[in-house]
This record gives structure tokens, C-alpha cells and sequence, in this order.
């Protein structure tokens, strides 16, 4: 059995929402489709799509399921741009510096091929973003600016931002949530946000891989990536997956999550890297963090080596930062919080899930000693 | 044992991991990033550099059951491989770059990690045999003489070659495709990389003009006449025939060859055949492969091509230098180019070529 300390990365399947999957996968019918049996589909999708707005403070249509928490931030990235440069020029993207891929390479690609300009948000040395330079550019740049798309929650150290002030700060430029890692793991809500659109994923919360949300203020019409039959608001064309639907609601539903609990195992965790190695750095436990992300510098150690020995005792961690063909390349978010080289790529991400145990701490604590001894002389 | 098996994405080391597993030993499988930008170097598919090759790595390991990591090595692998390549060729030298990557990269950067972190030796696909002796290990041809790379391995230090298994080289390459067929493994029918890796096209002078420039020079003969204008000295090798463009025939109209390369100068000498013969070679950079050579003369092999034929040859080594002369001339031999020394099938020393008569 392996200690699994990745649930950043994919958490398991809570197990009503297999129970309900492998239900859904029996049923016939194409929820677009309008005799009975496409009717019978349909109510369950739109079922899970009220329980699922409800949960984040959302109307029902302001759901758009997709493919992806990925495609949820490609379509709200580009499709914005899109629509806010169709009737006058707003090239500006502000993003954070320490997005995910997912919301850097749309921005990216806009610039490379439509000419947008982008630019990063810098974060302080706990890997908040800074509101001061927000302010700035929102001045400076006012009328041409696009979108401003900040994360809830960092998925490499867990830093949660601070989203109301940007939002309050934006005024009427729409703003765009990645809320992939912080959704159903600590308070957040669309409504209460001011949030012009935000981006979910199914698999980060026990529900299954292959289904994304993008939240999108009703009223809102946005260019489509993907184009169809016209479902999910003509902006996701494609038939709708409604068993993978199903299960992520009954995920959201009967969620075996506990804040709480994994807050504590967590604690319990950095405590005990600290007993054990007390030269190691904690990476953003200035600021406020979600429960279950702890990014570990470990002097003198390279991350992929402490990776690789760690998992041939069978601990299951990860360096957090992005590979580029399998290669570890430096986070992008360590170094955006001042991080040196060095320390940046002796990092380790261990994250914590509904089914982590204190007996997964413990073997993980018990583990480090040897294999940072290893992974030091092996430098 | 704990081994390093290190995968290129190929057949043969794919099948090299699967019969280290076999043996019993606890193996990790490594994938070498060559290249910061896989595209860089190479597109297509015949080589251990894109990201198809790592995949294809990535899902040998898989098939075979054993953990895989991509080991990040560009810059190792440029600053020792790929520059070289490109100060050897500047230096008028004819470089083999697979010895530089099995020397500084593969045995030595790998080997040295693998060790560090409490493994015991690196696993290769490479075609070659070691023998335990009493003083170690000795590095041996592969039974397929076609496919021996002990040539491109005589670059490995006893240490080296200790810390090194090679489990194909007592099979033939035929027989390996079969294996991997029968393994499972969807790398059997891939097609062997030919060339430098890091070269897609094969086509050195190319590669080397694209990143180097070209200076024209004059092409001279051994008088000192111009007879034609080189676009890049070292683009030529020695005896070269073609691709010369010159246009001033020779007397009798027999062909020219490229006798020399003089990178100061720029200029490129070219002269008869017979001219290019050479019958003894001097080798710097010594690397002894087994147990010392002893004082004196020594009767044995020398081979000076990855796939070249061994050259009947006395051989001593003194100060350093490996010095052999050849019982027959060879025509065509360029410094910088490796030679090495076989007893029978054993690699006893390798140098590389620094002055030829």
C-alpha cells in the first residue's frame, strides 16, 4: 500500500459518487435528446447542476460544465478576451505571477497569436499577491484591460488570496477565479465574491476525472473554443457527460472532506518535518493556506531525487511544479515569492486528502531522515 | 543489487531493464533529458531525444513493472557533448560524440547519482560483455559483431566499468526484437537510431554551418596551390572525396581527398590517395580499460571507427600517450578521432588521436 501524499494532484473518488457513476454509466439517453429517455438524463444533469450551484453560491445556469477545470480556464481566458476586444481594444491580461498552467499558457497564447499583453501580478515573499500593484495597474491601464484572472487558492503552497479586493479593485472589469484546488476545501463563494467567472474541477474533489466547471455570470455571452451542437449555453458544444456530472455532485453532496481534520493532519505533518529536519522551510506559512497543501524546502537536496527515494519506499509526493516532457523545471510560483534557484528546485510538495491518515504522516516523517540523507550526498 | 536501468526509449534498453528484472535485481528506470528543448536538437523519431522516446521509455517501464523518473541532463549533456563536438570540429579534430556522452554523461554523471543515492550500478542496452577477473571487471565485444559497441564504451575507467551491466551483449540483435515481442513490449519493431542524436538529418556539415557560421577558405593542394574555395573548414573530414567542388583536375584525373585540415589558416589540403595512408598513431587523453599495460611493446588490435574493422597493430603506452603502429597502412585517419586497443575481444585502453604518421 502506498502512502499517498498527492491529493493535489488527484484525490480518490469518494465512493458515493463510484456508487453513483457506475449508476449513471446503466442509464440511457442523451440529455439533449427529447423523448423520455433524454428527459430522464436530463433531469439528473440539471439535479446536479442546482446542487452543485448551490454549493458555490451560483444560479443554476451559471453552470457550464466541461471537460476540465483546463478547458474551464481556456474558454473563460480567451473567450473573455475575445468578448471584451470585439467592440473596442482591451489587450491588457493581468493575471497573477503563480497561476497555474492552465491560465498562464491561454494568456500566453493570446499574446503569441492576437496580440495581447500580459502582464504578472507579483506576490510577496509568502506568495500573496500584491494588491498595491493591482491598484496601479488598474489606473494605468483602465480602459484596455480585458480580464483580470487571480486564483483562489495556490496549488503548489496553498496560499489562499485575497479575491474580494481584487475584485473590489477591478470595479467593472470582469474578473476570473481559478478555484480549482479551493473548491469545497475552504469557504468560497461566486456570489458573495462579486465573480464575473471561476473555474472548477471534478477530480480534485473526489469526483471523477474528465468533468470541469466554468462558472459564468448569467448574461454573459462569451465566444466559444468548441464548436456545435450548442450545449451548455452554445459555449461548451459536446454532449453533455452526464454520469460524470451525476458523480461530481454526489461528491459535492456527500462530501467526506473535513477542513478540520485534514488542517490537523497537516499540522501534525510540518511539525514533524520540523522535528526531524530542522533546517527545512515551510513555503507560505506567513499567510492563510488551504488545509491539506505543505510546500517543503529542503536544503541541499534535489527535489526529483528526494521524489524518486521517497517513492521507492512507496510515499507518493510530488515537486508541485509543472514537468516539461517528464523534466522538472523551476516553479514558477517559488521563484514569483523571491525564492533562490537552489531552494526552489529542493522542493517538495506533500498534499493531504479526505482518506489521509496520521499513520500516512508518521511513515512519511519516518521516511525523510534517510532519504534526505541520500538525496543530499547524491547531489 | 539496486540498479539504474537506464532507458532511451529503444528496444534494447527496454529489453536491457526487463532482463535485469529478471535476474532478480531491484531496478528504477531512468529516461536521460538530453535536451532543455527536445525540439532543439532533433525532430522525428530515430533518436533517444523527443518526447515520443520518453514515452515510449516511460511505457517499457510501465509493461515491465518497474518505477520511472526523467533525469534532467541538457546541460551536462551540452556543455560536454555538444560543445565539444563543435570546438573539436572548429580545432579541425574529428570528434565521436556517443564516446563524450558515455564517458562524461552516461557512466559518469548517471553512475555517480545512481551511487550517491545507494544504488549499485547503471543497467545499459548497449552491445558489449563484461567479464569478473580477480582486479574487477574487463570490458569485451558484444557476440554480434555487428552491433559491438565496445568500441564507443573503451571510454570507461575500471570504476566505470565495474559500476556497469550490460545484459545484451551475449545475444543478437535479432533474437532482442524477438524478446521484446514476446515481453510485450510495443518498442520491439522500432527502428535501431542511426547517426548523432543530436543531429537529425545526419547531415554533420550542415549542422555544424547552421550553428558556426561558415568562413570560406581556400582548398589548396600539398604545394600550397589554390585549386577551389570550402565553405567552413571544419565541415571537411579527413579523407573526404566528395563535395569538394574543385575545378582544377589533376594531371592523370585521379580523385583528391582532404589530407588536412588547418583550422588557423582555414584552409583545407587535399592531395592523392596515397597520401592519406597512415601507419602510426599517437593517443592523449589514455583511458585504461582493465588491468595496467605493461612496459614495452604489446602485439593486439586497434580499432579507430565505431564500426571499423580491428587493425593488427604493436602498441605501448608511456607518459600517458597510447602509441600504436599498424601492420598495414590505413588511409584516411583523423586526430581527434579514438583509438582503441583490443587483446583478442578485451578492450585494454582507448585515447583519442592526436598525431598520425
Amino acid at each position: 500500500m502506498s502512502i499517498y501524499l498527492d491529493h493535489a494532484a488527484t484525490t480518490p473518488m469518494n465512493p458515493a459518487a463510484i456508487e453513483a457513476l457506475t449508476s449513471a454509466l446503466a442509464i440511457i439517453g442523451n440529455p439533449s435528446s427529447l423523448h423520455a429517455d433524454g428527459r430522464a438524463v436530463r433531469k439528473y444533469v440539471e439535479d446536479a447542476r442546482e446542487l452543485l450551484a448551490a454549493s458555490i453560491g451560483a444560479a443554476p445556469s451559471e453552470v457550464i460544465f466541461t471537460g476540465s477545470g483546463t478547458e474551464a480556464n481556456n474558454i473563460a481566458i480567451k473567450g473573455i478576451y475575445w468578448q471584451r476586444n470585439s467592440l473596442q481594444s482591451r489587450p491588457v491580461i493581468i493575471t497573477s505571477a503563480i497561476e497555474h498552467q492552465a491560465v498562464l499558457e491561454p494568456a500566453h497564447w493570446l499574446v503569441e497569436h492576437e496580440g495581447a499583453q500580459h502582464i504578472a501580478l507579483p506576490v510577496n515573499s509568502d506568495g500573496v499577491i500584491n494588491l498595491d500593484a493591482l491598484r496601479l495597474l488598474v489606473e494605468d491601464h483602465g480602459n484596455s484591460i480585458a480580464l483580470i484572472s487571480v486564483m483562489h487558492s495556490n496549488n503548489e503552497t496553498g496560499v489562499i488570496q485575497p479575491i474580494s479586493d481584487v475584485v473590489a479593485i477591478a470595479g467593472d472589469i470582469p474578473v476570473h477565479c481559478d478555484a480549482v484546488q479551493s473548491w469545497s476545501k475552504c469557504e468560497f463563494s461566486f456570489k458573495d465574491l462579486g465573480l464575473f467567472a471561476a473555474s472548477l474541477s471534478g477530480h480534485k474533489v473526489g469526483g471523477p476525472i474528465g468533468v470541469g466547471v466554468l462558472v459564468l455570470q448569467r448574461g454573459v455571452d462569451i465566444p466559444a473554443l468548441i464548436h456545435g451542437g450548442g450545449q451548455e449555453r452554445e459555449i461548451r458544444s459536446g454532449t453533455v457527460n452526464a454520469p460524470s456530472i451525476v458523480a461530481l455532485s454526489a461528491a459535492i453532496k456527500k462530501s467526506n472532506y473535513s477542513s478540520h481534520d485534514v488542517a490537523a493532519l497537516r499540522h501534525s505533518f510540518e511539525r514533524g518535518v520540523h522535528n526531524v529536519l530542522p533546517d527545512a522551510i515551510i513555503n507560505g506559512s506567513g499567510a492563510d493556506r488551504l488545509p491539506g497543501i505543505s510546500s517543503v524546502t529542503i536544503p541541499g537536496a534535489l527535489n526529483e531525487t528526494l521524489l524518486l527515494l521517497l517513492d521507492s519506499k512507496s510515499i507518493s509526493c510530488s515537486t508541485g511544479a509543472a514537468c516539461t516532457a517528464g523534466v522538472h523545471r523551476p516553479s514558477h510560483v517559488l521563484e514569483a515569492m523571491g525564492i533562490d534557484e537552489g531552494a526552489v528546485m529542493s522542493t517538495l510538495r506533500f498534499s493531504f486528502g479526505a482518506t489521509s491518515t496520521q499513520a500516512d504522516v508518521d511513515a512519511a516523517i519516518a521516511a525523510l531522515p534517510d532519504v534526505v540523507t541520500r538525496a543530499r550526498s547524491a547531489r | 543489487m539496486r540498479l539504474i536501468a537506464a532507458m532511451s526509449g529503444g528496444v534494447d534498453s527496454a529489453v536491457a531493464a526487463a532482463r535485469a528484472v529478471e535476474e532478480g535485481h531491484e531496478v528504477i528506470g531512468v529516461h536521460l533529458a538530453l535536451s532543455s528543448n527536445p525540439q532543439k536538437y532533433r525532430s522525428g523519431a530515430r533518436g533517444c531525444c523527443t518526447i515520443e522516446d520518453s514515452h515510449d521509455a516511460r511505457r517499457a517501464a510501465d509493461v515491465i513493472g518497474i518505477p520511472f523518473y526523467i533525469w534532467d541532463m541538457a546541460d551536462e549533456f551540452h556543455e560536454n557533448v555538444v560543445e565539444n563536438f563543435m570546438s573539436e570540429y572548429k580545432s579541425g579534430r574529428t570528434p565521436n560524440p556517443c564516446l563524450r556522452c558515455n564517458e562524461k554523461v552516461k557512466f559518469a554523471a548517471v553512475l555517480d547519482r545512481a551511487k550517491n543515492m545507494g544504488f549499485d550500478g547503471v543497467v545499459t542496452g548497449h552491445y558489449a560483455r563484461t567479464v569478473d577477473t580477480s582486479e574487477g571487471k574487463t570490458l569485451h565485444r558484444a557476440i554480434d559483431p555487428l552491433k559491438d559497441q565496445s568500441y564507443v564504451l573503451a571510454v570507461l575507467n575500471r570504476e566505470q566499468i565495474n559500476g556497469a551491466i550490460f545484459p545484451l551483449g551475449d545475444t543478437e540483435k535479432v533474437d532482442i526484437r524477438i524478446e521484446a515481442e514476446r515481453r510485450g513490449l510495443a518498442v520491439a519493431q522500432k527502428p535501431d537510431s542511426h547517426d548523432i542524436c543530436f543531429v537529425p538529418s545526419g547531415d554533420n556539415a550542415g549542422w555544424l554551418r547552421d550553428r558556426m557560421g561558415s568562413e570560406e577558405g581556400p582548398i589548396v593542394d600539398q604545394d600550397g596551390n589554390q585549386l577551389g574555395t570550402h565553405k567552413g573548414a571544419y565541415t571537411y573530414t579527413i579523407g573526404q572525396r566528395k563535395g569538394l567542388g574543385l575545378t582544377v583536375p589533376t594531371a592523370d584525373g585521379s580523385p583528391r581527398f582532404v589530407l588536412k585540415i588547418e583550422p588557423v589558416s582555414n584552409t583545407v589540403v587535399v592531395g592523392p590517395r596515397e597520401d592519406l595512408a597512415v601507419t602510426s598513431m599517437r593517443g592523449e587523453k589514455t583511458i585504461i580499460c582493465g588491468p595496467d599495460i605493461a612496459p614495452g611493446g604489446h602485439r593486439g588490435f586497434v580499432q579507430v571507427r565505431a564500426h571499423g574493422a580491428p587493425l593488427p597493430a604493436s602498441y605501448s603506452y608511456s607518459d600517458g600517450y597510447l602509441n600504436a603502429q599498424l601492420d598495414e597502412p590505413l588511409l584516411g585517419l583523423a586526430t581527434g578521432q579514438a583509438m582503441v586497443i583490443y587483446d583478442g575481444d578485451r578492450v585494454v585502453a582507448s585515447a583519442t588521436i592526436c598525431e598520425t604518421a
